[in-house]
């Protein structure tokens, strides 16, 4: 049951990266907005967040309370040891769902607009890059440590030791920068779909192939540094059985996503990307598995009691029964086609 | 100022901020449907024009009481690991029930704010009745949570540790339905006279304004009952407190003493070195006969526990007064527009009545967080009450005061923000006369 659950929470995870990724990413391409069609590539990106950006935003709230009411253990613990990044992720997801509010629904004239835009920008690349360094800093294994010394009473370490070097170093920003990246390049894909017009779809396709070298950059340096700094991951992804499988099929869904975007296939491309990026998470928690923070907490010992667990399943499947509608819902009234009436939606 | 109090004033200030704009996510679609019900009734356009103007500004509040509830649900972990590795199993059922509930409300406010133009009349108004729907849903079941605190069931404990962990007794607890209804009917009340407020405000300049007259009453049709029940709510408060947290109870009430026929005090500041509450016009009998229907009834007073675990007497006792005096307000207030509106008067033109309207605009707001500093404060020493010390449950890390103070910047400055925005909106509002026929933005 806790394994189910386990699962479930992965699968949230992924959803949040998917669809809340793909608007932090629109905000990165905000912020880098350039050429000719500057304004219309930025009214473009409010458009495909706006109707969505509170939901896509919700995934994160379930993957929270799932792990505080099934593992409670592991909520409190990442709680202590992550507690300065996920502040500053916090600051960035305020800023940004904010901002992001202020500029749709606030006054129209120009000076406020930019302001909020960008504002709204620049938290969009603080909240991925901090997601980025947490999973990184789990993965490490060092935020387990830190939990192993609190439970052995040595808080002697000193501040710096216990709060700061855990979910600092190179391959933590790596990783964060890897999924900024990844962010973006989800958005620009996306994007391609949207744009109503070929000039624009142009814009975001060359966006798009750039974010992918930057991917594969970032992705390679990640890997590298994991040698060094993450053992488990680096040993997980190179040596276990079902890593060539893993590669073999991430590669496929990169290489897919590039090619569809080289002819212009903008569907094919948006669902390779996803497929991509979903595979990249579900190989970390392939290689930490059963762990959830290695080397402490595993699905098993971090567990709520089978009540909660099994009240929660059932929670969860009555939860779907009527979301799941509501969610399709949302999303074919706003995304069915491309806006046929710019701002025609919107409340004005 | 040390670690455990930055945190709690950290909390206070997250959850004083948030419950600003969680109220306004909870009443303001009921408004907005109204409006838009009468619009397609009447075919009045103004009815349409005050529908949309709302809903913009309810989409800047719920996009701040968005970001300030993800806050919220990280910060009970980031400040209170300990409560939440106690309590996770026990009360997360009723957060992730709240999880649920936002996603809905997310969801049909998308659709809702976007979705004028793409779906037909008859959705439109569906997708506002559901956000109206799981807002108050989400505020039952975050209040339920926060009932657990204050009256813990659904386990046992057994060397410090819960066990036979039961969730749905745990929501089931006893503090869980008053809190809910007096939450619930807060909410209708705060928003329904801050609205109004707002729109006398203006018709004291025009009271002619077609605009402003019908925002008006469909304000007053969602607060004015709601500020009349209060009280009556309130006093099914005040009772379960008196049964279940007899040093709350007296710590609102300044009773030091434990007494039988305890008088009820108005006002006054509780002197806790001297042990008592000075300056209060005292009733006699009177809290006997308001917290257990019985003029001889025993009280218990903060006598009857430990010193060390006495709440802040002052603090609990002049949020108690305030919540009350300004419930009273309005609830006369709400009798007076319902006598006024029964014969037919025209409210708008009744400058007395709109000046009373105007003043009582922060009053609900006020009384909101004047209740929950009476439910929290007056918790204390506990978090989790007669069972987890909130000093116990609070995070290793030192230097909390950091975080408190960027987290109160941050809020400020949104806070001056949304001010700002609101100002805004409302100062552009049309300025028609019955009769005219047309919308014209004013001062644009
Ligand atoms: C519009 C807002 C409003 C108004 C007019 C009132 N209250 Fe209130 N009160 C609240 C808004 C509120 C609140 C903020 O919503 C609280 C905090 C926790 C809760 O459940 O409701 C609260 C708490 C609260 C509690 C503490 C419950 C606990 O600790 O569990 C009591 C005893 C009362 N109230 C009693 C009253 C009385 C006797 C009122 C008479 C006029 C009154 N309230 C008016
Ligand atoms: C510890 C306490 C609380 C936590 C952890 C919390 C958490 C949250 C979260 C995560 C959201 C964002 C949902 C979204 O993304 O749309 C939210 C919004 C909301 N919360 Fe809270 N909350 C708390 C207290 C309260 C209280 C006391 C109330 C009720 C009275 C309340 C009512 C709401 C409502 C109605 C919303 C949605 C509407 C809006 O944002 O305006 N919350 N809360
Ligand atoms: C939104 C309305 C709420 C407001 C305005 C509010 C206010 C406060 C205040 C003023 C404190 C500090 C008390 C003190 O230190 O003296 C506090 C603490 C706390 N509150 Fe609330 N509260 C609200 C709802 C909730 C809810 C719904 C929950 C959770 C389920 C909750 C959980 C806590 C916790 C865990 C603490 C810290 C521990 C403690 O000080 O006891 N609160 N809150």
């Amino acid at each position: 049951m806790a394994t189910a659950i386990a699962f479930v929470a992965l699968v949230s995870l992924n959803a949040y990266v998917l669809l809340a990724g793909a608007d932090f990413g629109g905000g990165v391409w905000d912020l880098l907005a350039t050429g000719p069609r500057r304004a219309e590539q930025r009214a473009l990106i409010a458009e495909a967040i706006g109707p969505i950006w509170e939901a896509n935003h919700v995934w994160l709230i379930l993957v929270v309370v799932l792990l505080f009411t099934c593992f409670p253990a592991v909520y409190a613990g990442l709680a202590i040891a992550l507690h300065i990044p996920l502040t500053l992720m916090l600051i960035g997801i305020v800023l940004r769902g904010s901002a992001f509010a202020f500029r749709s629904y606030g006054s129209s004239e120009d000076a406020p607009q930019r302001r909020w835009g960008r504002l709204f920008a620049i938290a969009s690349l603080l909240t991925p890059l901090l997601l980025g360094v947490c999973i990184g800093a789990i993965a490490s294994g060092r935020v387990g440590a830190v939990l192993e010394q609190l439970n052995s009473g040595g808080t002697r370490e000193s501040f710096v030791s216990m709060y700061v070097w855990p979910w600092l170093s190179p391959f933590t920003v790596a990783v964060g920068a890897l999924a900024l990246c990844l962010f973006a390049f989800l958005a620009a894909t996306y994007l391609t779909v949207e744009a109503d017009n070929a000039a624009l779809r142009e814009d975001f396709r060359r966006r798009a192939l750039a974010a992918a070298i930057a991917v594969f950059v970032t992705a390679f340096l990640a890997l590298l540094l994991a040698r060094w700094q993450a053992p488990r991951v680096s040993a997980g992804l190179l040596a276990s059985s079902w890593a060539p499988a893993l590669h073999v099929l991430t590669g496929i869904a990169a290489i897919l996503a590039i090619a569809a975007l080289w002819v212009r296939k903008w569907r094919i491309a948006r669902i390779a990307v996803a497929a991509q990026v979903s595979l990249i998470l579900w190989g970390w928690a392939a290689t930490q598995a059963p762990y959830l923070v290695p080397p402490t907490l595993t699905v098993a010992n971090a567990a709520a009691p089978s009540r909660t667990l099994a009240l929660f399943l059932i929670v969860l499947a009555l939860g779907a029964i009527v979301l799941l509608p509501s969610i399709t819902y949302l999303f074919r009234v706003f995304k069915s086609s491309p806006a046929h009436e710019p701002g025609a939606g919107r409340a004005k | 100022m040390g670690d455990v109090l930055a945190a709690r004033s950290q909390m206070a200030v997250s959850l004083g901020f948030h419950i600003l704009f969680a109220v306004v996510g909870i009443a303001m679609p009921v408004l907005m449907i109204i409006a838009e019900a009468r619009w397609r009734r009447t075919g009045d356009a103004m009815y349409l024009e005050l529908a949309k103007r709302w809903a913009k500004g309810t989409a800047i509040l719920f996009a701040v009481g968005a970001v300030s509830g993800t806050v919220l649900s990280f910060e009970l972990g980031l400040l209170w690991p300990g409560f939440m590795r106690f309590a996770g199993a026990i009360i997360g059922m009723p957060f992730s029930l709240e999880g649920f509930a936002f996603f809905a409300e997310a969801i049909f406010l998308g659709v809702y704010l976007y979705g004028w133009q793409r779906i037909s009349p008859r959705a439109h108004i569906v997708a506002g009745f559901l956000v109206a729907v799981s807002g108050a849903a989400s505020a039952l079941f975050v209040v339920i949570a926060n009932a657990w605190m204050n009256t813990p069931a659904g386990f046992q404990l057994q060397n410090g540790a819960p066990v036979n962990v039961d969730p749905l007794a745990a929501m089931l607890t006893p503090a869980a339905f008053p809190e809910v209804l007096h939450m619930l009917v807060a909410a209708y009340a705060a928003t329904g006279f801050a609205v109004a407020g707002i729109h006398g405000f203006m018709l004291l300049r025009d009271h002619r304004n077609a605009f402003h007259r019908r925002a008006l009453g469909v304000a007053l049709i969602v607060g004015v009952p709601a500020a009349i029940v209060q009280p009556i709510s309130g006093d099914v408060s005040a009772r379960y407190v008196a049964h279940w947290q007899p040093p709350k109870l007296a710590a609102m009430e300044g009773q030091f003493r434990t007494e039988s026929g305890a008088p009820l005090r108005i006002g006054g500041i509780p002197d806790v070195d001297a042990q008592r509450t000075r300056w209060a016009i005292e009733i006699p009998r009177g809290l006997s006969l308001l917290a257990f229907h019985d003029p001889h009834a025993v009280v218990r007073g903060l006598d009857a526990v430990p010193r060390r675990d006495w709440p802040p007497v002052p603090v609990v006792h002049v949020a108690f007064q305030i919540m009350v005096a300004l419930g009273t307000y309005l609830a006369l207030l709400g009798i007076w527009v319902a006598v006024e509106a029964l014969r037919r008067r025209d409210l708008a033109a009744n400058r007395w009545l709109m000046r009373a309207v105007t003043i009582a605009s922060p009053m609900g707001f006020i009384c909101i967080e004047a209740g929950w500093t009476v439910t929290e404060v007056g918790r204390q020493p506990w978090v989790i009450y007669g069972v987890m010390r909130t000093a116990d449950s609070v995070t290793p890390m030192p230097g909390l005061i950091v975080p408190f103070l960027v987290i109160s910047a941050l809020y400020c400055f949104l806070g001056v923000v949304v001010v700002w925005l609101l100002y805004d909106l409302v100062m552009r509002s049309p300025i028609t006369r019955d009769g005219d026929g047309t919308i014209a933005p004013a001062a644009a």
